[in-house]
């Protein structure tokens, strides 16, 4: 304990003779250091918006759409043919056990009145199983019920950009809103869930039960009342998704009368996956932003190892007057490991103030979210001091292994 | 007395390239302990390689070196080390001083590669400043310090681990002439007082007569070992000596 202090006390004296150069030498492992725990922030928090946004559209979600079919060779665009209805909905519901949950869906541009105040969005028209698919909870008041679906209630829950728009502060819920001439109640305002992982504002919505979307707002298909545009359903649990889309297909290709061999009328989404490959993607920025960060942290550590052979053939002479008056080996190739890992230990710990320092000023300036985990400074501490002494081995070694003879001698 | 050096037979050979050169070609001689002894000798004598031997600087090619009953020749480097820091200390021409840290710090190194703690170190070095009339400059950083100073502290050093002998190399090459019977005066003190072996290797006569004994080395060969009966004694000299400067004066 005695030596490891004096090898310290004689480490920071070295290092104050030469102030300039030591904290030049310790700008690359602080540069190093403040990259690596900035931009791990960075991919951080890109990761987590990502696993926030796949979190806001619900979980184990599929999308069922209707899909084309040709007819005599002229392939038609996706739901430009009425092929899902309501009852293959219930369906659903009722036959594919690995189906938590199934929610059809119409929707469509409307503007909404509320006194002076109007606000274009768009509509959906639901069932109250929506609700749960999507995993809304209520800012206020109530969501509607079956009940409200089967007595086509002119009843409608707000998203939290339409409410704004059109009450501003005020408590929407109970106040009557006017779309297409027709009143509606308010029964109530939903949680905000932000932007979707597309970019889309998952807020700017006006909710409707189905039933009197279709009667009073958006108007049925003539050809089939029954027709919806979408189907949202919810799997039991993230391992059934795939349980879950077999079922369906299947379900919905008996129902259609497909033939085997024919190609299905509808498409099935599973919404989950396609998102998580976003975050795999970030996950995957992430780690390149780090390693490349890593980098300037090594190229820092080879700076320490030049400076390092540099203060030890300048100080040729005093390694060989130490080792006649008596250091070992060890003596003095712990004295010039002590010094190169005080330079990193010093510059990491700079580097860390540097680099959460910066992580603030790019999610103030730039508006991005970062991330800063105590597991990426205790890393970034651990591997400044590794590079201390993985690039002060040597210079280290070169002094403790000198001829005293020809040390003493050096002019 | 028993002798504190043993030399027998000693061979050193250099590798200059494809051809051996031979330095040392067999010498045999003791150093008893308490003796002063002068080695002389024109340059590629050999004197140099026989100090760093002498000094457990280096190991000789044939031939064996007892240094206080302890023989040297198959020792390893960090055994050389230890046996450097425990039994020798070294005065250098010039000075070898740390630069940048106290008189009192460069007296202490030697003790920072062994056990003893911190207060006892500290009241060492300042015994050792003070033997050789150091007191009160203790936190002077060499360039605060001449050259006789300078020496002086290197001395100190040399003294700090209680060494049974020590090795000056060339000590008074770097001083005028009045400074190096200064310190040839702290040396025949620290010979018949304390009783430490002197070996001192020098080209200027006047300085080897301060000597018991001088060694005369040619061509890699002891030349002529003679006994001086009644050496110079620097204390006197140094009175007889004006004062150049009062404050240089030494209280001896």
């Amino acid at each position: 304990m005695n030596k490891l202090n004096a090898s310290i006390r004689i480490a920071l004296r070295a290092l104050r003779v030469n102030r300039t150069r030591s904290a030049l030498t310790m700008l690359g492992i602080i540069i190093g250091v403040a990259a690596v725990i900035a931009m791990v922030g960075v991919g951080a928090g890109a990761t987590a918006r990502i696993q926030d946004q796949i979190q806001s559209i619900g979980s184990n979600l599929i999308m069922v759409l209707p899909g084309s079919i040709s007819t005599n060779g002229v392939r038609l665009g996706s739901g430009a043919v009425v092929t899902l209805t309501e009852d293959d909905a219930k369906a659903i519901a009722a036959e594919c056990p690995s189906v938590a949950a199934v929610s059809p869906a119409v929707r469509g541009g409307v503007q909404v009145v509320y006194g002076s105040n109007n606000w274009a969005t768009s509509a959906q028209g639901v069932t109250p199983e929506y609700m749960v698919i999507r995993d809304y909870t209520m800012l206020s008041g109530e969501f509607f019920t079956t009940q409200d679906v089967d007595s086509a209630a002119k009843t409608a829950v707000l998203g939290q950009t339409v409410a704004v728009n059109l009450f501003g502060d005020n408590d929407p819920t109970g106040q009557v809103i006017i779309i297409k001439n027709v009143p509606f109640t308010v029964a109530g305002v939903l949680t905000p869930k932000g932007q979707s992982p597309s970019g889309q504002d998952q807020d700017d919505v006006i909710i409707l039960p189905i039933s009197t979307a279709k009667q009073k707002v958006l108007g049925a298909n003539k050809a089939n009342a029954k027709a919806v545009s979408t189907l949202m359903v919810q799997a039991t649990s993230p391992e059934a998704m795939n349980q879950a889309l077999e079922e369906m297909t299947g379900l919905l290709r008996e129902r259609h009368r497909i033939l085997p061999g024919q190609e299905d009328d509808f498409s099935v989404r599973n919404l989950t996956e396609v998102f998580a490959a976003q975050e795999t993607s970030a996950q995957v920025m992430s780690i390149l932003l780090g390693a490349i960060a890593s980098v300037s942290l090594v190229v820092g550590g080879i700076g320490i190892m030049n400076i390092m052979l540099v203060s030890v053939t300048e100080r040729t002479r005093e390694i060989g007057l130490r080792q006649a008056v008596g250091a070992k080996t060890r003596d003095i190739l712990s004295q010039f490991l002590v010094e190169a890992v005080t330079l990193s230990i010093l510059g990491g710990i700079i580097g860390i103030a540097v680099g959460l320092t910066a992580s603030v000023l790019i999610s103030y300036f730039a508006k991005w979210s970062t991330e800063v985990s105590v597991l990426s400074i205790v890393l970034a501490f651990f591997f400044s001091a590794l590079v201390g002494v993985f690039f002060g081995y040597y210079p280290a070694r070169k002094a403790a292994y000198m001829d005293p003879i020809e040390a003493l001698r050096y002019e | 007395m028993a002798a504190v050096i043993e030399i027998k037979d000693l061979v050193k050979d250099y590798k200059l390239g494809e051809v051996p050169v031979h330095v040392l070609k067999g010498i045999s001689f003791d150093i008893e302990r308490g003796d002063f002894v002068s080695i002389m000798g024109p340059s590629g004598s050999g004197k140099s390689t026989l100090m760093n031997i002498v000094g457990c600087l280096d190991k000789p090619t044939a031939g064996t070196y007892k240094l206080d009953g302890i023989s040297v020749g198959n020792l390893d480097r960090d055994q050389l080390a230890e046996i450097r820091n425990k039994k020798i200390g070294f005065v250098f021409q010039q000075f070898n001083l740390l630069a940048r840290t106290s008189a009192e710090e460069n007296v202490e190194l030697p003790l920072m590669y062994t056990d003893t703690p911190d207060a006892e170190r500290h009241d060492r070095a300042m015994k050792a400043l003070l033997a050789v009339g150091l007191a009160g400059r203790e936190q002077h950083q060499p360039s605060q310090l001449s050259g006789g100073q300078q020496q002086r502290v290197a001395i100190a050093r040399s003294l700090v681990n209680n060494p049974k002998i020590i090795l000056a190399d060339e000590p008074t090459g770097a001083l005028d002439s009045r400074i190096s019977v200064e310190i040839m005066a702290i040396f025949q003190r620290l010979n018949h007082d304390d009783g430490i072996t002197m070996v001192m290797v020098t080209h200027d006569p006047d300085i080897a007569s301060y000597a018991n004994r001088i060694i005369h080395f040619k061509d890699g060969v002891l030349h002529k070992d003679e006994r001086i009966e009644k050496p110079r004694d620097a204390k006197r000299d140094l009175a007889d000596l004006p004062a150049e400067k009062p404050e240089e004066a030494v209280k001896l």
